[in-house]
Formats: structure tokens, sequence, C-alpha cells
């Protein structure tokens, strides 16, 4: 299905003209307006007359997290105040947040993102929406919420709440469809497990949508086994409007990336060279449409890599792998640089161990991972739980290349988070 | 049956955790006849034998703990010098290997407990020698 099909399968060659455009156009819009910008461009040696192709992109200058941060409250506003009528932060976990700023357009604009995500996915106005993503600054709720009304769903606005709350809602409204932490989906199928609710058979759910922390292809199954729900990647930031950025489509191979609003860079997050295409490196965007605060070469730390092939659905806009992890992210552990999904892989590949774990670094160099023990995984036998310790050690071992500690504890030990998890726990005295 | 139900209860490797588990059995009215609790770095398992094994798993569940129910055969013998060995001859005969064990006297009866990862095999190896394998009934009122 689709919203907007003549945006969503315009041929390559006239795709890539529109971007050009719009690129041109946002180069000189920033130029003019965002003093920011002019300098930069100054510094790179670079006019918005030398951006004659879509690869002239290379010529302009990265923006990082940390220009935004640098540059905070509103330094990369490209409109008249009153002209702003939204704000959303990133979390800010780190000193000042990121803020980003919304024209009127720019809401229209990731609404209908948003709409032809949820629609590519089979999503109709005949469903009921349950979005528990957070509200407010997060961009994770109302940018959901705009897109899942604009396709007509009956949405409820639940936000994060207690486990109880959000099924009496499913139960009474009778929820298709859930926008949902995938950290927190699990959380939730061992909630209903233990209230003695089938998912399949006590509930209408249909899909889930599930985005805001990195999950492995491992998580995904997890979910879609433990709901009984179809479980679609959804990718964005807040940088970038938050969801509605790329998205599976039904084949859910992959996240097709929407172009016509976003170009789309791979890098070599290190030299800043472009890769080839199919190669792994950081995501890099430049918005094309924003009014507000557009954003050229926007480095978003996140590590994926384009699909080249096109896909069955027949939209002709790239896909994306899953992010396999983030900059950001990345733990340096004796020397060998690790992501905290390859360890959520090989735990989630194991049916003896929940959906709950925590990678803790002590020491001077010790990686310990701390994991709970699924409800199927204990039968009363010690010897069962060594040999099952002992194996994943050995994997974890494998996929690393660093040996690590493996503790087993009991299901509802470790903490939950009440956001996004925290999955790392850096107590290293290096 | 012939065989008895235990309760193995998984928990953290850590104080307070045997107070816990047994505030629950004993808020819940369930009395434990016998207990062992082993432990393997992070992690312990208690095990329970108890007069209500449904009651006990029900209460330990509902509060959150990671409960299982473990099948073992329980076998009285007289108490006196090569009881256990002949046990032990006739486990060796049928091929039996075993688990976990553990046994005591109580009002002058000899009592083993024995975990295998073949029960049926054991069972069978001890009724055909016409030893008496206790029910959870007999077990639980020695």
């Amino acid at each position: 299905m689709f919203w907007d099909r003549e945006s969503e399968i315009l041929a390559r060659p006239l795709l890539e003209r529109l971007q050009l455009g719009h690129l041109q156009e946002t180069v000189r819009r920033v130029a003019r307006r965002v003093p920011f910008y002019r300098q930069k461009f100054a510094e790179a040696g670079v006019k918005p007359e030398d951006i004659k192709s879509l690869d002239d992109v290379r010529r302009l200058p990265f923006t990082t997290g940390a220009d935004l941060r640098a540059i905070y409250p509103n330094g990369l506003v490209a409109v008249e105040a009153h002209e702003a009528v939204r704000l959303h932060t990133s979390s800010g976990t780190t000193g000042k947040p990121k803020a980003v700023f919304f024209s009127r357009r720019d809401i229209r604009n990731s609404a209908e993102l948003m709409a032809r995500s949820l629609v590519m996915t089979g999503v109709t106005n005949k469903d009921v929406f349950q979005n528990m993503m957070s509200y407010g600054l997060f961009t994770g709720g109302l940018i959901m919420h705009y897109g899942a009304e604009r396709v007509g769903c009956l949405v409820i606005p639940v936000g994060p709440g207690t486990s109880e709350r959000q099924l009496m809602l499913m139960q009474d409204f009778g929820t298709t469809a859930v926008h949902i932490l995938p950290s927190y989906a699990l959380y939730f199928a061992g909630f209903l497990a233990q209230r003695g609710v089938n998912p399949r058979t006590d509930l209408t759910l249909r899909r889930a949508f599930v985005g805001a922390e990195p999950h492995t292809e491992e998580t995904r199954r997890r979910i879609e086994q433990a709901l009984g729900v179809d479980v679609y990647n959804s990718y964005g930031l807040t940088e970038m409007n938050g969801p509605g950025v790329a998205f599976e489509c039904e084949h859910k191979a992959g996240l097709h990336l929407w172009e016509d609003h976003f170009l789309l860079e791979i890098i070599d997050p290190a030299a800043g060279e472009p890769l080839p295409e199919g190669q792994p490196g950081e995501l890099v965007l430049t918005t094309l449409r924003r009014e507000a605060m557009p954003l050229i070469r926007y480095r978003t730390r996140d590590i994926t890599s384009i699909i080249p092939e096109p896909c069955l659905c027949g939209r002709t806009h790239h896909r994306l792998n899953r992010i396999s992890g983030r900059t950001d992210d990345m733990l340096i552990v004796r020397g060998v640089n690790i992501f905290p999904q390859q360890v959520e892989r090989i735990l989630m590949s194991m049916p003896q161990v929940g959906p709950n774990y925590v990678i803790i670094l002590d020491g001077l160099d010790d990686m310990a991972v701390k994991v709970e023990l699924a409800a199927a995984g204990f039968d009363g036998d010690v010897e069962h739980l060594d040999t099952l310790r002992r194996q994943l050690v050995e994997k974890l071992k494998t996929e690393l290349f660093v040996r690590p500690n493996v503790e087993l504890v009991p299901a509802g030990s470790l903490p939950v988070a009440e956001g996004k998890a925290k999955r790392v726990i850096d107590r290293r005295s290096l | 049956m012939t065989s008895m139900n235990l309760v193995a209860v998984f928990v953290e490797n850590k104080p307070g955790q045997t107070a816990r588990v047994t505030k629950i059995l004993a808020d819940a009215r369930v009395n434990i006849c016998w207990v062992t609790i082993a432990h393997s770095g992070s992690f312990g398992v208690m095990k329970f034998l108890v007069d209500n094994p449904d009651q006990a798993v029900r209460s330990l569940q509902e509060k959150g703990l990671m409960v299982s129910r473990l099948e073992v055969l329980t076998l009285q013998a007289p108490n006196q010098p090569g009881s256990l060995q002949a046990v032990a001859d006739c486990l060796a005969q049928g091929g039996v290997n075993l688990a976990n064990c553990s046994g005591f006297v109580a009002n002058n009866r000899a009592i083993l407990i024995i975990e295998t990862h073949d029960l049926a095999k054991a069972r069978a190896v001890l009724e055909q020698q016409g030893l008496h394998l206790l029910t959870q009934e007999e077990m639980t009122s020695l």
C-alpha cells in the first residue's frame, strides 16, 4: 500500500534531479540566513553556486552534534523567530541538549513522511494506534502521533505508563498497532505472560513499530514471537525530525530512507570520505526540505550501509541495513572495538536467555555481561545453568574476540529503564 | 505416583535471598520438610520439599521469583549398616547414573532423595528390587 505513490516510486533519475534542486535551494538559504553556515562555507572555500551536481555535496562541510550543542539554543534557525511553531530536543544526557525547531510546513512534512512509513507496512484508517512512546520534548511521541492521525487511525496518546494501564487500553479500545521501545516490548510481553494474557487470542494487536533504541534482528523475532505481531523497524533521530526518516516496508528487508526529503551519504567515520555503495560506514544526512532548521551533512554517528538492489515493493528510495551500532556506543575493551548490538545478537539467539541484559566494564579492562534467565531456561538443574553460562562465554568470545565474564541472574532482577534502556555501565578506572 | 516434586528456585547469590524466599513460603503457610541450597558464581538454586508444592509455586511466582518443579525419587531403607550399599548396588546393576543425592535418618528410617536424568529407569530398577519409594504424602508426614 502507498500513501503518496507518485513520490514513493519516482524513477531514480527524476528523484535525483529533484534532490539536486532542493539541495541547491537549501544551501542558498542557509548561506543567506544562517551565520554559522556562512562562516563554515567560507572556511571550506565553497559557495552555493559551486553545487552543480549531487556529488558536489562532498565539498560542503559537515555539521556535528557538537556543533548543535555549541550553538544551542537557536543558532541554526533559518526562519524568523515567529515562524517556528514547535521545539523538540534530544535527551541531553551529557550537558546541553540539541534543540530542533519546526515550522508549520516542517510539521506537515514530518507527519507526511510518517504517514508514508506507516501505510507501507499496511496501516490504514481502520487501525487503533496506541502510542506508548514518551510525549513532550522527545520526538518519538508527537511526530508519530501526527503521522498516525494523518493516516486516519484512532490514536491513543497514552505515552509511557504502567503496563496495567497499557493493557487496559488495548483491551477496552481494541488496539491493533503500537509504537513502543523494543526493550519495553519485551518487558511488556513478560508482563502479559505473568498476567496469563495470551496476546494472540486475548488482544487484537497486529503490528508493532519499534525504534529509538538500536536493536537486532534477533530482538525483532523475539518481540514478534512473544506478542504475536509483525514488528517493523523505525529509524529516526531528533536532529532529522525524529521518527519517519527511514522505515521498513511490508517486506521487512531494510529501511527505505525518504530520499526526496533527506540526502543520504555513507562515509568512513575516521577519514570523512564517502564509501562505495553497500559498504558499512557512518550515515550522513542533509535535509532537503526543512524550513526552520536545515542541516547540512549532519553526522548521525549511526553505522549502516545502503542496500543497492531495488526492493520488491517497488519503492525507488534506497534501503538502509539495520543500524549496526553508533560510533558513540562503540566500546573499546582490551584494544578491541565492540558494539553492544554484537552482544545482544548472541544473547537473543539463545532461547534460555531473557530480554534484559547489561554490559559492565570494570576494573582495569574487564568485561562482564549480566543477563536475565528466561523462564524456559530454568529447570532446577545447576549443571544446565553452568553449561548455558559456558556456552554464552564461548559464543561471545568468538563474536567479540574478548572473553567476557557472564553472570546469569533471575528475571526481573536487572533494572527496567523508564525510557531508553541503559545497556552499558562503564566503571573502568583506566 | 511414586516420584516427588521438589520446588526449585533460582536466585541471585547475595545476602538476604534465603530469607526472602522462606518468608514467602512461611506467609503462604507452606511447610518445608527438606531443603538444599547450591550456588555457582553469581546465582544460587534452592530446592525445597514441601507439603504443598502447588501453593509454594504459586506464591513464589506471584512474588516474581523464577521457579521450576523437579521430579525426584525418595527411597526408604532400614536404618542399619549396608542399606545404602544395597541400594547403590541395585542402581549400579541397572546402569543408573545419579545426579544430586542426599540422605538422612528420620524416626529411625533411612531416607535417600535421588535426582537422576533417567528417572523412569531408576524407578523401574528400584521397584523391581522391591524397594519402597515414598509418595509426597508419606515423605511430608515422616
